[in-house]
């Protein structure tokens, strides 16, 4: 009765609030303008995911499945005119899309690319085979093909980038000297900059019992990794907060016109 | 046949890009499977799309629990493909951007897609206030230390943590919150990243090895 | 004797008492308009640097790789690059690697670019390459030929022809830019731009990231990247500086990051309550717990 009550509450505060501020005229019309048409829906769905606060319910649900709808055709939409049509069509054919959406396209494309550019095609439409009765075999070849690229592209770019850059970025004097002379607070930061790296990365040895230095070592980096952790902690709330801060002034400014 | 196929795709795409590096040559040939790594990349967008429609067509046909949603989601998407697909109402017609000033689509990006989006998102600001509350406690020394550090940043990343020290003297200067926050990102918080960003470039270094040697073959399902 | 009801402050209700406080700490200082002047940081002034060094037709690639999702941090930061970006009259080429990135450079052309910049040029001055799929891949292909890997522009116009795109001609790859800025909420982003562009091709990078991502990106400042604005803060510092250095901006949409830090500040005082709080009742009930034992 109580958990009733209070929804009632809420809703009808809310149903007056929009009236008082609709008769106002300080929101706008939905039926005479699209973009305010656009703000009411916005807040509609606004208002239905944040629901799930209380608990599931029909509003949320509704919200959120026209949500996956919306998401799984606007990617295929952006895949077909951003990379499908230009990239693929425009090598393979460019006639195609040249004439059916007048786009304008290079068409002087050599018979040797065009002939190269069936290969993405071939591997799409064994993609795309897995919906057939005996398609998964022959999709797992267009898969083959996105691993394999991912993996040598990402061998490289993580052994330079991540690894032999990131120990370069490491090598650093561990006594400063600055304008001559001898800088205690840079040295003590290139010091636990270098020794907590190198004992955060004991904590992560474990082919070996931690013991002696190494445990010494180990129970050091862990003292660094809950510096880590904390820092990331405050900064996961920062930026979990802003987006709360962006809908709410959503609702308030573009929508209520409170603010 | 099965599993050999597949395996020489992977062997020769991944030992084409590495090679790459190091045979200037044969680079016009990494750049072209790139390609088509892009344009194999919009066919999973497809295929994503495809699967959505087969998924809650199959719960709407049997009528399953919950089908009213599947409509309603399947709804959302039919009309969303056929308004971004056919460009309705933005400028430039077929030849124009697929969000043009005036489409349907954008319409839909900025009232429907963009709202959901966020709203979504948003609701983690409740759970890890939620979530502060009922779970992080001070049993030990390091969750203290977990804590104080926490708390530094929390303050320091706003107003407050300027104001909190402004008091101290200037030879306490390193101590003052903004003074701290920065040391602790750029020493501390850089070295554990570091350490964390090795050790995950040796596993992403050890696991493309053992794909690009056939020794890891998960990727190809059970039928490897 | 019956021992005392606990009150229920981990059950249900408690949590709601608790998104109630939550949502109040935002709603409050919005309606009051608590804001705050901000103190840049050091790597913050790098960054303004870095872009006011800029000489006049500078090419800069601006990526937008966010969506929706990560709007409240990630659109202000974006906002005054461009802000800034035009002002030093770069030559800006708009492009994302995010699907839904696309919609958000479009809002900044056609809101901010279009409407304050009017004299900046589509084609000449700026162009929208769009979206492109292939995560990574879409930078190595770039850093060898960007033609390829973005044909046409948003408006199908082609970038090889260069004819209808001015601004097109004379460039190859990425090598061809003086500046990367990358304003990045996750995968791909600016780790992606760092470890396949900027450190290949030695080009300056600076970055912009959602708070939660930012302590992982640190250790690549500042020998692989100029620097990165984190979160609202780091976007609220970043309008600050402009805002200083340029008054004309000191107007409601040059300042959206500075205004939220006022709900942002009072949000994080309450969750340090929460968590002080959580941790006093613990401590309390552990005690009392050993007593009655």
């Amino acid at each position: 009765m109580t958990r009733r009550l209070a929804i009632a509450i809420v809703s009808l505060s809310l149903l007056l609030l929009v009236l008082i501020r609709a008769s106002t005229g300080a929101m706008a019309n939905p039926f005479n303008d699209p973009r305010a048409l656009g703000s009411w829906t916005a807040a509609f769905l606004t208002l239905c995911m944040l629901s799930f606060l209380y608990g599931d319910n029909p509003f949320f649900r509704f919200a959120e499945h026209v949500f996956v709808g919306v998401s799984a055709a606007y990617w295929m939409i952006m895949a077909f005119w951003r990379a499908i049509v230009p990239n693929l069509l425009g090598n393979l054919a460019p006639e195609i899309p040249a004439a059916l959406f007048g786009m304008d396209l290079p068409l002087d494309v050599p018979l040797g690319r065009r002939l190269v550019y069936a290969v993405p095609l071939v591997l799409g439409l064994l993609l795309l085979a897995r919906f057939l009765p005996r398609g998964r075999t022959l999709s797992t070849w267009a898969l083959a093909f996105t691993v394999g690229t991912t993996a040598g592209l990402r061998l490289v770019s993580y052994l330079v980038s991540d690894f032999m850059a990131q120990i370069s970025n490491s090598l650093q004097p561990l006594v400063v000297m600055r304008d001559g002379g001898f800088a205690a607070g840079p040295t003590i930061s290139a010091v636990i900059l270098t020794g907590g790296l190198i004992c955060s990365l004991a904590y992560f040895y474990f082919s070996r019992e931690r013991q002696g230095a190494l445990g010494v070592a180990s129970r050091i980096g862990i003292w660094v990794l809950m510096v880590t952790f904390g820092a990331g902690f405050g900064f996961t709330v920062m930026g979990r907060v802003a987006l709360l801060v962006g809908r709410v002034e959503f609702l308030l400014r573009d929508w209520l016109g409170l603010i | 046949m099965q599993r050999a196929v597949p395996f020489a795709i992977t062997f020769v795409t991944a030992w084409v890009l590495l090679w790459a590096v190091v045979v200037p040559p044969i680079d016009q040939i990494r750049e072209e499977f790139v390609l088509f790594f892009d344009i194999l990349a919009a066919f999973a967008f497809l295929l994503g799309g495809a699967s959505l429609l087969g998924r809650h067509g199959r719960k709407i046909r049997r009528r399953a629990r919950g089908w009213g949603y599947s409509a309603a989601c399947l709804g959302a998407f039919l009309l969303t493909l056929g308004l971004g697909l056919l460009k309705v109402g933005g400028e430039g017609g077929l030849a124009g951007s697929v969000t043009a000033e005036g489409s349907a689509l954008g319409w839909i990006y900025e009232y429907v897609f963009g709202p959901c989006d966020a709203s979504l998102i948003s609701l983690l600001a409740f759970y890890v206030a939620s979530a502060s509350f009922r779970a992080f406690r001070v049993r030990n020394t390091e969750a203290t230390v977990m804590l104080v550090t926490a708390f530094i940043v929390l303050l320091g990343r706003t107003f407050l943590g300027g104001v909190a020290t402004d008091w101290l003297p200037e030879q306490l200067a390193p101590l003052k919150i903004p003074n701290l926050v920065q040391w602790i990102m750029s020493v501390p918080v850089t070295a554990g990243n570091r350490a964390i960003m090795i050790g995950i470039a040796l596993g992403i270094i050890s696991t493309s090895l053992k794909v690009m040697l056939g020794i890891d073959r998960t990727y190809l399902g059970e039928d490897a | 004797m019956s021992p005392r009801p606990q009150p229920e402050v981990e059950g249900v209700t408690g949590r709601r008492v608790i998104y109630a406080l939550m949502l109040l700490a935002v709603i409050a200082p919005m309606v009051w308009r608590i804001s705050f002047k901000e103190r840049p940081s050091a790597m913050t002034r790098d960054i303004f640097a870095a872009i006011e060094a800029l000489p006049p037709g500078a090419r800069v690639v601006l990526a937008y790789d966010f969506d929706p999702a990560s709007e409240p941090e990630m659109k202000p930061m974006g906002d005054a690059f461009s802000r800034h970006l035009a002002l030093k009259q770069a030559r800006i080429f708009y492009l994302t690697l995010w699907p839904l990135g696309q919609g958000e450079i479009d809002m900044v052309t056609r809101r901010l670019l279009a409407i304050e910049y009017p004299e900046y040029r589509y084609g000449t001055d700026y162009v929208n390459l769009g979206f492109m799929s292939g995560n990574e891949g879409v930078i190595s292909v770039a850093m060898t030929d960007l033609k390829k890997g973005f044909s046409t522009d948003v408006h199908n116009a082609s970038t090889g022809t260069g004819g209808g795109l001015p601004i097109m001609r004379g460039i190859d790859n990425l090598r061809n830019m003086d500046l990367i800025v990358d304003v990045a909420a996750g995968y791909p982003g600016l780790r992606e731009w760092i470890q396949y562009a900027a450190v290949p091709g030695g080009i300056p990078i600076i970055g912009g990231s959602v708070a939660v991502k930012s302590p992982e990106l640190f250790p690549y400042v500042p020998a692989q990247c100029l620097g990165i604005l984190a979160g609202l803060k780091g976007a609220a510092e970043y309008e600050q500086l402009l805002v200083d250095r340029y008054p004309h901006l000191d107007r409601p949409e040059s300042r959206v990051a500075l205004e939220r830090m006022g709900p942002q500040t009072v949000a994080h005082l309450v969750v340090m309550l929460l968590i002080i709080a959580g941790n006093v009742i613990h401590i309390t009930r552990r005690r009392r717990g050993v007593e009655a034992a």
